[in-house]
């Protein structure tokens, strides 16, 4: 009884947490197209989420594709296959591992930050001294952060898959003699514009809208306590990973992007 | 509408506000005079700071109303909201400044957003106020680089900035010692005898609300009672007010100026 009683509050809270977020989401898109604009608040935004991510995104993406070369040498000799190596790494980054990936970790990086930056204002009343200041501070705060979000992630995703298919290039052709010519052809021939390319642009897109979605929203809705700022970062990471991985079938599933 | 209810700048009607099961308000009634300096008294967790995120719409009571210039402000949403709050300045507890902003950008926010005053113009008015408030040349450092009691003086310019007609302070005077406790005290008599704002503070310091106030609120289990202070420290007629004065008689040697 005692847990069924638990389950039922968790099923409500879960509800009514969905629909503060949806409330949440409407007021962001509200202020996106009404000014002000707010670009200087953007592209700094746009820096930290960004910028910042430079380093570990590039870094990552050439070490995936690097391993990505490697097991794919290693399964494609199996079948004499090897000249398609360009192939596989090209696809795989494009329309799976570039976006989801660069996801997981701008979520880590930079969604954290974001939710733990704006829970910290809650904490510290500069939420509530905007809101007497008459400033808005999803306008002030919110939305600039989540575009940001939205804006950055299909150009770190670019990033990500450019430095992961060098990365690829660098075990394939450097380390395993696969020809330098084979591997590039074989993958502009695999790779098309239309299904590919704006697929994993389209993603990472919708990955930016729900990473920035889910981190402004734990952080603005967190307790005001170095506690709820915690739990709104943990949080932000957790969700924001879980909703990648889903919604990354969902869209797979749909559209066959 | 009588004459006492047209001078009341802030009223509150028969205000019930618990947060969970904990009541804070059971039935408050109190009102604020335009043009004076009222403090507002009260132990931990009586309702001080909540009293003040009331009048600003911060939090909403479950019952009741709010008036403020005229508006009762439970009643209205968020965005109506703002045209009450371009009449109301907060200083919060710890300043609320924006950490990633300069002093100066904090200043100037509520000019930038709000007004179309030119550049050059928002510099001179954060400079005026910024002196006004004994800060002059710290535009440029953050708020992390200032003490507790510049951080203050800072938050009170921007709650003043956009010449407001009421100002919440909300414990302006913890942790300060007793000078930056007088500077502050001083700035709120100057900015009300000549500005004529109405000034609503909460405190704990008993000596510089007997010094400055003209009415005294105290919070008492859900209520109010107010008064002078003159007859607030002479005729205790409730728990509270007696703690207070026990506090005062016990604070005053060290308070006493030579």
């Amino acid at each position: 009884m005692k847990a069924l009683r638990r389950l039922g509050f968790r099923t409500v809270n879960g509800i009514a947490h969905l629909g503060r977020l949806t409330v949440f989401v409407g007021d962001i898109g509200n202020n996106v197209v009404r000014p002000p604009w707010r670009f200087r608040r953007l592209v700094d935004e746009i820096f930290d989420v960004g910028v910042l991510s430079l380093v570990i995104v590039c870094l990552s993406g050439a070490t995936v594709g690097a391993v990505l070369g490697l097991q794919g040498y290693v399964t494609l000799s199996r079948f004499g296959a090897e000249g398609s190596l360009g192939a596989v790494v090209g696809l795989s980054l494009v329309r799976e591992l570039g976006p989801v990936l660069t996801a997981l970790l701008v979520t880590g990086r930079a969604g954290s930050a974001m939710a733990a930056g704006i829970a910290t204002m809650v904490t510290t009343e500069q939420i509530d001294g905007l809101r007497m200041m008459s400033i808005d501070p999803i306008d002030y705060v919110v939305k600039p952060k989540a575009l940001a979000m939205l804006l950055a992630m299909p150009m770190l995703n670019a990033l990500f898959i450019l430095f992961a298919l060098f990365g690829g290039y660098l075990v394939g052709v450097g380390l395993l003699g696969v020809d330098g010519g084979t591997y590039v052809s074989s993958m502009e021939n695999a790779i098309t514009f239309e299904d590919d390319i704006a697929g994993t642009l389209l993603k990472s897109a919708i990955f930016g809208a729900l990473v920035g979605m889910i981190a402004t929203y734990r952080g603005y809705t967190s307790e005001p306590t170095s506690a709820g700022v915690s739990a709104s970062t943990t949080g932000t990471v957790v969700t924001g990973s879980v909703a990648v991985l889903l919604f990354d079938y969902v869209i797979t599933a749909l559209w066959g992007v | 509408m009588s004459a006492g209810e047209t001078e009341a700048r802030v009223r509150l009607e028969d205000v019930h506000l618990s947060f969970g099961r904990h009541p804070i308000f059971r039935g408050l009634d109190c009102r604020f005079p335009r043009g004076r300096i009222s403090v507002i008294l009260g132990g931990s967790g009586s309702g001080k700071s909540t009293l003040l995120r009331a009048i600003g719409g911060l939090v909403r009571p479950q019952r009741g109303v709010v008036w403020v210039a005229g508006e009762d402000v439970t009643r209205l949403s968020e965005r109506e909201l703002f045209r009450v709050r371009d009449r109301i300045g907060m200083l919060f507890q710890h300043g609320a400044l924006l950490d990633s902003m300069s002093v100066f950008d904090n200043v100037a926010l509520p000019l930038r957003e709000h007004t179309d005053l030119s550049e050059h113009d928002v510099a001179a008015e954060v400079e005026r106020r910024l002196g006004a408030v004994g800060l002059p040349d710290t535009g440029a450092l953050l708020p992390r680089e200032l003490s507790g009691g510049m951080l203050r003086r800072a938050a009170l310019a921007r709650a003043i900035v956009t010449d407001p007609e009421i100002v919440l302070c909300d414990e302006p005077f913890s942790g300060l010692d007793p000078i930056n406790v007088r500077r502050i005290e001083n700035l709120f008599v100057d900015l009300n005898r000549q500005l004529g704002l109405s000034l609503l503070i909460t405190s704990h310091h008993i000596p510089s609300s007997l010094r400055m106030a003209d009415q005294i609120v105290f919070l008492q289990e859900g209520k109010a009672v107010s008064g002078a202070p003159k007859d607030m420290r002479h005729h205790p007629d409730t728990r509270v007010a007696r703690f207070f004065a026990a506090e005062l008689d016990a604070e005053a040697p060290e308070e006493s100026e030579p």
